[in-house]
């Protein structure tokens, strides 16, 4: 890949590139009962900068991902990329406008094709794309595989149970970005992954978003792994965000009580919290099929009041660039 | 292009360990090879014409010009039974074939797009299995006129549901896996997922399976033709060879146990190298 055409599609500092407005999706289920999974969200993500989106598992973060990438579409709200609204666009179009979008999903092993050699999945994109001959595409794989730190001739033929899952997580950014998107949806890329292979994935992600200029949101449960990679950090509770703010300041400041009980049981040597607010969260999160009324995280927060079994808080301003949705914040 | 990151060490891969063929392998295969070369090529095979009657020579025991001896028409068993065999295996390949083809083809749409596609596929599928099936099938061939084609699609049709059932599992399941989303999520159409993605992990197992109903489908043109209800004559059969000469059972078994030994030995066959076929890709799919 000439570098000319890379140049081309970096970030424009101002540019949104990702808007989500009142983002739900509801899931039927057996017996006629409905599980709203997000119960309506919204953010933005400004070019070249990486969102983090942490929470528990089973909040809804995973389909967040999924329903902004039409994995299938949200059941309402909207999903505006670099200006495009996806739900207005036709099966056809939407095909179209796939490649600016693209995902690194979370298990590197159901990721990959058991039956298709290395080669084969990272040029499955072009080969959709179409415009390229078989001696064109193998150049682009090539180039990818040498970007994502694997030696194609070695990995060409190969399948991916011979494979390591950090190589294949590898595999799995070389297929999202042969086609260069301008946006990375990274769905707990190392969750499944070796502490110490966590670290070169996480730094591939990094070097990737700045030599390809990428924009991204960084799905995670693990608030240390979010920190170094994000700008900013979204923290959400059972369908909803509860906190938005930079991630410096989410770490220093935060002032929500359930991103304060996130942070206090990061087994980190390092800060202080644990000492701070020498308070573990209690309990299970409530399920989503029968959400707590106002406040959904009052049934387990030390400062719930009765407000917060009444009125649902909204997102309100703490701070630069930082919001919170709690009638009692921190600061 | 400069290298982003190191590189990272990939494993060599293993030498390909070549384990001992086991005489359970071997045997089912040499048996099946012989068979099929013997019925594609029986009229080089320096044999009696299985055709010609000889009424001097009725139930001949055993002998060099008659290995399997003759039957009561003076025929000989041995070329009849290989004439037989013919029809028996063409009969279990085109039928399990056949359902492969369709069942494949239904299995994968009903549990890849699933919903009201999926429920009527599998309606239909249950209404297939809730018939006998010998008597369906035994049904349709009195109504319809035994034919070569005809054993071919009834059997067949009984096997469509088992695949189709076999595949919408295996699709159920695959199309759950996140490179199935990956492929969405790169603008590939359903039918390339179909084919590209999915199709190739299902191929295996089915052909495993496939293996085995092949034998069940070896016996069940066995039993229509014991029935009179598969291919006609003058065309031997294996089924009908035995319904014929069952009555010489005791003065000349050998035109009976003829017959039934090349029908045992292939269903044998089948079922044994079927089994290991099936444990070995168990063990590879356990392995992913």
């Amino acid at each position: 890949m000439p570098d000319q055409t890379l140049s081309s599609v970096a970030p424009q500092s101002d540019a949104t590139v990702l808007e989500v407005q009142d983002l739900t999706k509801t899931f039927a289920l057996a017996g006629g009962q409905r599980l709203q999974a997000v119960a309506g969200i919204s953010f933005q993500i400004a070019a070249g900068e990486t969102l983090g989106l942490v929470g528990e598992s089973g909040c809804g973060k995973t389909t967040v991902g999924r329903a902004l990438m039409a994995l299938p579409p949200p059941s309402s709200g909207e999903v505006i990329l670099e200006g495009t609204p996806l739900s207005r666009l036709s099966a056809a179009e939407l095909r179209a406008i796939r490649p600016r979008m693209q995902m690194v999903f979370q298990d590197p092993i159901s990721s990959l094709n058991p039956k298709r050699t290395i080669a084969d999945i990272v040029a499955a994109p072009l080969v959709v794309a179409g415009g390229l001959n078989r001696r064109q595409r193998d150049e682009r794989v090539r180039e990818m595989l040498d970007a994502v730190g694997l030696d194609p001739g070695t990995v060409w033929d190969r399948r991916p149970h011979e494979l390591s899952g950090g190589q294949c997580q590898r595999v799995s950014v070389a297929r999202a970005l042969i086609l260069n998107p301008r946006l990375l949806v990274c769905d707990e890329p190392v969750s499944s992954l070796d502490v110490s292979v966590q670290a070169q994935i996480l730094n591939l992600l990094e070097d990737a978003k700045a030599r390809f200029g990428l924009t991204m949101l960084f799905i995670a449960h693990d608030l240390a792994v979010v920190k170094n990679i994000s700008d900013r950090v979204a923290v959400m509770y059972l369908g909803k965000i509860c906190e938005v703010a930079p991630a410096a300041r989410l770490y220093s400041q935060a002032a929500h009580p359930y991103t304060v009980a996130l942070l206090a049981s990061v087994p980190d040597p390092g800060t202080d919290f644990g000492r701070r607010f020498a308070r573990v969260i209690e309990g299970e999160i409530p399920s989503p099929l029968d959400p707590p009324s106002g406040c959904r995280f009052r049934t387990r927060c030390p400062k719930a009041t009765a407000q917060c079994a009444v009125e649902e808080p909204r997102l309100r301003p703490a701070g630069e660039n930082h919001v919170v949705a709690c009638h009692h914040p921190e600061h | 292009m400069t290298t982003q990151a190191a590189e990272t060490p990939v494993a060599a891969p293993a030498a390909v360990r070549r384990s001992r063929l086991s005489l359970s392998v071997s045997l089912p295969v040499l048996w099946l090879g012989a068979a099929a070369l013997a019925t594609i090529f029986s009229a080089y095979l320096p044999m009696p014409d299985p055709f010609r009657q000889s009424l001097l020579r009725t139930l001949q025991s055993p002998s060099p010009t008659n290995l399997f001896g003759t039957d009561s028409l003076g025929r000989d068993v041995l070329a009849r039974s290989i004439l037989g065999l013919r029809v028996s295996l063409v009969v279990g390949l085109g039928s399990v074939l056949f359902g492969f083809a369709l069942g494949g083809a239904l299995g994968l749409v009903s549990g890849f797009f699933r919903g009201r596609v999926d429920f009527w596929i599998s309606a239909a599928m249950t209404l297939i299995l809730s018939f006998p099936p010998l008597v369906l099938a035994i049904a349709i061939m009195s109504y319809a006129g035994p034919s070569l084609g005809l054993v071919i699609f009834t059997l067949g049709l009984l096997f469509v549901p088992a695949f189709a059932r076999i595949t919408r599992a295996n699709t159920l399941s695959l199309a759950d896996r996140e490179f199935v989303l990956a492929a969405r999520a790169m603008g590939m159409r359903n039918g390339r997922i179909l084919l590209q993605e999915i199709l190739p992990n299902l191929v295996a197992p089915l052909i495993a399976y496939g293996m085995l109903m092949v034998a069940v489908a070896i016996i069940g043109e066995a039993a229509l033709s014991f029935l009179g209800l598969s291919v006609p004559p003058p065309q031997p059969t294996l089924g009908g060879m035995v319904a014929a000469e069952r009555a010489n059972l005791l003065d000349a078994p050998w035109a009976v146990f003829g017959p039934s030994l090349f029908l045992f030995l292939t269903v044998l066959s089948l079922n044994v190298a079927g089994d290991q076929l099936q444990r070995r890709i168990d063990q590879r799919e356990a392995a992913l």
